[in-house]
């Protein structure tokens, strides 16, 4: 046993190898690849605990009454059982009565298949995915600047040879430590309001930390474009030949001068300056974001300033220098593309396009007619769920929203008033331990598919066991049920390989054309970046020629800086922000059932300021309890002299009453749907008593 | 629910407030279902912003950089030069010069402010107009006419040593000009900063090359000249920028009947003695002061949008803590609060006039309630935010202000004794050095055993170094 396949976690997608330890159990391994070469974070080298845990669900687990303990059962029953239930409920109440809920840790099979599942099997217009937390705001910009949206439109190893690289709201020296591989010889401009390892690694190596005021980043990203353009340092040849809509956008620019922009920022107006120097000068530059700038109600509209920014210093489009979004989940790329989104199709077609249903019926043998419209984005969709005309049935596929989702008291709530709920999981997560029923599924390990990485590379995952006996696969999960349900099983294969085909067919002609994806090329090593349209080079570098615009041209967007949904008060006076740690991923549900991670940390923690902890009567190592208008999150304190004094920190990875996202705010960005992760007001409380709930739910309820 | 029609809201001032005015409703109304807003402005051009134009004196800007965005809604219109002359607050009409009137639901003055001139023998006509060579720098028209006067190389006089004249003199040096400034009062920025920083800060533009007179009065302006003082001495100038003031333009609410001093009289809801009638910006006269500051003028103008539009009509503004930040090329100057706050403040205070630096942090019941910050950009942006949240100060205030906390406590002593080198998977030096002890002896081999150095690579060099000083111990390879 000796086989390369790709970590389970995030978008770096980190190749590794799993051999057998000395113990005959599977232990991962890092593989040269360009993205890690040869690295891996501390998540990838534990990963392959998971996959043998006494923790896993091996038998299907039903129960009728939610009181109740799980009962285990076998697949036909439980299949059987959950046809019967949603065939009934969609019977009674229409087909929009049952949801579907998917994740951008699916593989692009799986992805496909499920949207394809809800929209003909289920008949739904309800299905949307946890990917709208994560890279909703990044697409829309994306797609309004360039019309498309590949995070990254290079190969990664491109950074390496830029001066200068701002970081926007990304962290990767913690969540993607392999990628900073690249970033040694640029110089860092890292934006954040925290000290973050990035943000430290930038100041250590000559680069700068610019730490806006929460919620104030767009504000930044106009007062830099300002700054470059009195410097002179705009690239105007190339803003007259390949853009539009500069004008526009100045004009919202020209609001934000240097110490216009410190005000509202925080961020010293000489330091805005020198930033703009730094990439303005530089002849080879990027302009990277990431969650914290996105996870914002304006997410959209900031994205688009940083994207202004690039655009106005000629950077897309050009070798060696652009904007790139680092893509959060593993699949984050290629789940948002392939119709597990409300607002989509296949080939990242848009539902309510005439001609992309016509393609897409056409690829699935129906009428166009028969394939629902656009749907809830994914807050909305939790936030109806059991309520008059929301849906009273959800099948979940690679997501805990019960952690991950905001406001999760108010989600978990929705979640607990469904008639029924369906998890696939291979462990007992927060959600799956709600449901009526819990499918248990294979991991990353144990089957076939490909995921696109965050530079939009084809990556072809391998199953280097077998899963345990009793475990499905997701695909065969929807396969079967979509037979269950009156489809023909032609329509719904159950072999990753026969999937990819039909997706690539579904794809074609699409703006993430994957026509030209076999497994075949993949197992033959060829770099396949998408679009990939037929047997020909796929694109590692998009848009040298021209943007995706039907006129050639990358479009500025005149967005301003419309700051944070809520700002402290005398009630709740500082900001909380959330965010990832080195040894967690998303909401936990695997991470904290892998003992070394779970051990390094174990429970939730908060990051503050020593006078802020002093000033509400905390000292280092004590419980505090976080309070927001949503909820409270316990938290224990820990001290940061470098922290600003008017923000908290908290890591999302913890559930029940230490869920960060007990605390945020589900104001939504009126383009993209993406919540307010990253601001919530809050005050800081001594907690009466520590947590008492266990952080991971066991099986067997 | 019956249609209504929109509700029309008049605009009178196409500044920087009444255009932002119209900007926030269409964000807030893009369809235009509540709200109609007309926006009359006595200028010819389009809106510009005003702050930036001793910008466009340095040659920053062009005057088309500085154009204000229009939105791009069918419910907005703008109508650019037309002044309105008279106000019937009973029939809820506007009449303007041209003899056309405008009927509205609800009014907003946001009419700003003129330039004061002195009363100096020469510094004006008979008739009010200026003499030739002189002007304000209030708006665009000023800017061209000081752009015609003020030729690289030749002298000119600013009289008062404000903000704006600072900021005018700054830009017509970097212009190549020339420059003396005269203040009247017994020193420079009189009103945001206190004596010893207005020392050091003439001390700066002298260096820069501008000469500075405080407490000087002028006595006459001779047009070809200059600008004689009451010492009798006379200070060379093609052109006279005078920056000594504003007074806030209410004539069009007094002759209405409302009620002004030096602004029109507004309660935090922005509306006048007439619920209809409301003011914000210069023209504004609020119990929280902050006339005189864009920054003030546009959280009034958003704060109206949310009440004219019903988006949140709750909102009120309750005042300004208004933080002044000079725009000087050279200088980081910022100022707030009291600048001589008296004993019942705890104060502390730098003062480096050789090194042109000064800063002055007074604090009431752990709050900032002044400060005077020259050449300390980058606490200024800290104690700016602190103030304007009304946020509690850290209790180590010279720390806040050199950046140098005090000495703490040594670190925990298993801490320092076995560090984390690899923090990407937790390897600290005691678990390279075991190992090594196993015979781990390359970078290779000890990725291999620890994992050191496979994560961010951080820790590559340091591994290294651990490694070439064991290795040096101990030549002999282990078996």
């Amino acid at each position: 046993m000796n086989t390369r396949t790709h970590c389970p976690y995030c978008a770096l997608q980190c190749a590794m190898s799993i051999e057998s330890g000395p113990d005959g159990a599977p232990t991962a391994r890092p593989a040269d690849f360009p993205t890690n070469r040869g690295g891996l974070c501390r998540k990838g080298w534990t990963s392959a605990e998971l996959l043998h845990s006494p923790q896993r669900i091996t038998r299907p687990l039903l129960r009728t009454d939610r009181s109740g303990a799980f009962a285990e059962t076998d697949w036909d029953t439980a299949l059987d059982h959950v046809a019967a239930r949603l065939a009934a409920m969609r019977a009674e109440h229409g087909a929009d009565s049952v949801a579907v809920f998917g994740s951008g840790g699916l593989t692009n099979e799986k992805s496909y298949l499920l949207g394809k599942f809800a929209r003909l099997a289920l008949g739904t217009s309800q299905i949307d995915y946890n990917g709208r937390f994560c890279m909703s705001s990044a697409a829309a910009a994306g797609n309004r600047a360039f019309g498309i949206d590949r995070g990254m439109p290079f190969p990664l190893p491109d950074l390496a040879a830029a001066d200068t690289v701002l970081l926007a709201g990304a962290n990767p020296a913690e969540t993607m430590p392999p990628m900073m591989g690249h970033l040694t010889a640029p110089r860092l401009i890292v934006v954040d309001p925290r000290r973050s390892a990035t943000a430290q690694y930038a100041l250590d190596h000559g680069g700068l930390h610019l730490a806006p005021r929460p919620g104030t980043d767009a504000a930044l990203a106009l007062g830099l474009l300002h700054a470059a353009r009195t410097a002179d340092l705009l690239d105007t040849d190339y803003i007259a030949a390949r853009t539009t809509g500069f004008d526009d956008a100045w004009r919202h620019a020209a609001a934000f001068w240097p110490e216009q922009t410190e005000q509202v920022t925080g961020v010293p107006a000489h330091r805005v300056r020198e930033a703009a120097h730094l990439l303005g000068t530089a002849a080879r530059a990027y302009v990277l974001t990431g969650r914290g700038s996105e996870q914002h109600a304006t997410g959209t509209d900031t994205v688009s300033a940083w994207i202004n920014l690039a655009l106005a210093l000629g950077l897309p489009g050009r070798d060696g220098a652009g904007y790139g979004c680092i893509t959060g989940q593993g699949n984050g790329q290629g789940g948002r593309e392939h119709g597990q989104k409300a607002d989509q199709l296949p080939g990242y077609r848009k539902i309510d396009d005439p001609a992309a249903r016509a393609h897409v019926a056409d690829t699935w043998g129906v009428d166009p007619d028969e394939l629902p419209g656009p749907g809830r984005s994914a807050f909305e969709l939790l936030d109806s769920l059991g309520t008059g005309d929301g849906p009273g049935a959800m099948l979940l596929l690679g997501s805990n929203p019960a952690v991950s989702a905001p406001s999760a008291e108010r989600v978990r709530n929705r979640l607990q008033s469904l008639d029924l709920l369906v998890t696939c999981d291979f462990v007992m997560s927060e959600t799956a331990a709600m449901s009526d029923v819990v499918l248990p599924v294979a991991q990353w390990a144990e089957e076939e598919g490909t995921m696109t990485n965050l530079e939009g590379r084809l990556l072809r995952r391998r199953a280097v066991l077998d899963p345990p006996e009793g475990v499905r696969t997701d695909l065969q999960v929807l396969s079967a049920l979509a037979v269950r349900l009156g489809q023909p099983a032609a329509r719904f294969p159950d072999r990753p390989d026969a999937v990819l085909a039909e997706l690539g067919r579904a794809s074609a002609g699409g703006g993430a054309d994957y026509a030209g994806v076999t497994p075949q090329r993949l197992d033959e090593g060829e770099e396949l970046f998408w679009p990939v349209p037929g047997p020909e080079a796929g694109t590692p570098r998009m848009f040298l020629d021209s943007f995706a615009h039907p006129d050639g041209r990358a479009r500025f967007a005149p967005v301003s800086h419309r700051g944070a949904a809520e700002r402290p008060d005398a009630d709740y006076p500082l900001y909380a922000t959330t965010g990832r740690l080195m040894g967690h991923y998303q909401s936990g549900a695997q991470t904290r059932r892998i003992a070394e991670l779970d051990a390094a940390e174990p429970r939730a923690y908060v990051e503050v300021h020593p006078d802020t902890g002093a000033r509400a009567g905390l000292a280092e190592g004590d419980w505090a309890r976080v309070v927001s208008r949503r909820g409270a999150a316990l938290a224990r304190i820990r001290h940061r002299s470098d922290a600003r004094t008017d923000t908290v920190f908290l890591p999302f990875h913890f559930a029940g009453d230490q869920a960060a996202n007990n605390l945020t705010n589900p104001a939504l960005d009126p383009t993209s749907r993406m919540p307010e992760f990253k601001v919530s007001a809050v005050r800081l409380e001594p907690a009466d008593t520590a947590p008492t709930a266990p952080t991971a739910p066991t099986a067997g309820g | 629910m019956a249609q209504h029609p929109a509700r029309r809201i008049v605009v009178i001032g196409n500044g920087m407030v009444g255009a932002r005015f119209a900007e926030e409703v269409a964000r807030r109304d893009p369809a235009g279902d509540r709200v109609g807003v007309t926006v009359v402005g006595a200028e010819d051009e389009p809106a510009y912003n005003r702050v930036l134009l001793p910008g466009v004196l340095a040659g920053d800007y062009t005057p088309d950089d500085i154009r204000l965005p229009v939105p791009q809604v069918p419910s907005v219109a703008v109508r650019t030069g037309a002044a309105a002359r008279g106000l019937d607050t009973a029939r809820r009409r506007v009449t303007l010069d041209d003899g056309t009137h405008l009927d509205y639901d609800d009014l907003v003055l946001a009419t700003g402010a003129r330039a004061a001139f002195p009363p100096i023998p020469g510094l004006a006509a008979s008739d009010g107009a200026p003499a030739p060579g002189v002007t304000a720098l209030r708006d665009a028209a000023d800017c061209r006419r000081l752009d015609a006067l003020a030729r690289p190389g030749g002298p000119v006089v600013v009289l008062g040593g404000g903000v704006l004249g600072l900021e005018a003199a700054r830009a017509l040096a970097r212009r190549g000009m020339r420059v003396s400034l005269v203040e009247s009062s017994p020193w420079i920025m009189r009103r945001q900063i206190d004596r010893p920083a207005a020392r050091i800060l003439a001390e700066q533009y002298s260096a820069l090359g501008m000469s500075v007179h405080s407490w000087r009065v002028a006595a006459r302006w001779i047009p070809g000249t200059g600008l004689e003082l009451d010492d009798g001495r006379v200070l060379a100038g093609d052109a006279l920028v005078v920056t000594a003031g504003v007074e806030g333009n209410t004539e069009l609410a007094a002759d209405a009947g409302i009620e002004t001093e030096h602004g029109v009289c507004v309660d935090d809801t922005l509306a006048t003695a007439d619920p209809r009638v409301h003011a914000a910006g210069d023209c504004a006269q609020h119990r929280g002061g902050g006339a005189g500051l864009v920054q003030p003028g546009w959280e009034q103008a958003a704060v109206l949008a949310d009440r004219l539009t019903g988006t949140r009509p709750e909102a009120r503004y309750s005042g300004a803590r208004p933080v002044t930040r000079l725009k000087a090329a050279g200088i980081e100057l910022t100022a707030m609060g009291e600048a001589e706050a008296d004993d019942t403040a705890e104060t502390v205070t730098i003062a480096d006039p050789h090194g042109g630096r000064y800063a002055k942090l007074s604090v009431r019941r752990e709050r900032i309630v002044g400060a005077v910050l020259l050449g300390f950009a980058e606490p200024a942006s800290d104690i700016a935010q602190m103030y304007d949240d009304g946020a509690p100060v850290p209790a180590d205030r010279l720390a806040l202000l050199t950046g140098r906390p005090a000495p703490e406590a040594e670190p925990q002593a298993e801490a320092a004794a076995d560090p984390t080198v690899c923090r990407c998977n937790a390897v600290t030096r005691q678990d390279l050095e075991t190992a090594w002890l196993d015979g781990s002896r390359t970078r290779t081999d000890i990725a291999e055993a620890t994992r050191a150095t496979t994560g961010c690579g951080g820790c590559t060099r340091d591994v290294d170094a651990l490694l070439s000083g064991w290795n040096a111990t101990s030549p002999v390879a282990a078996t």
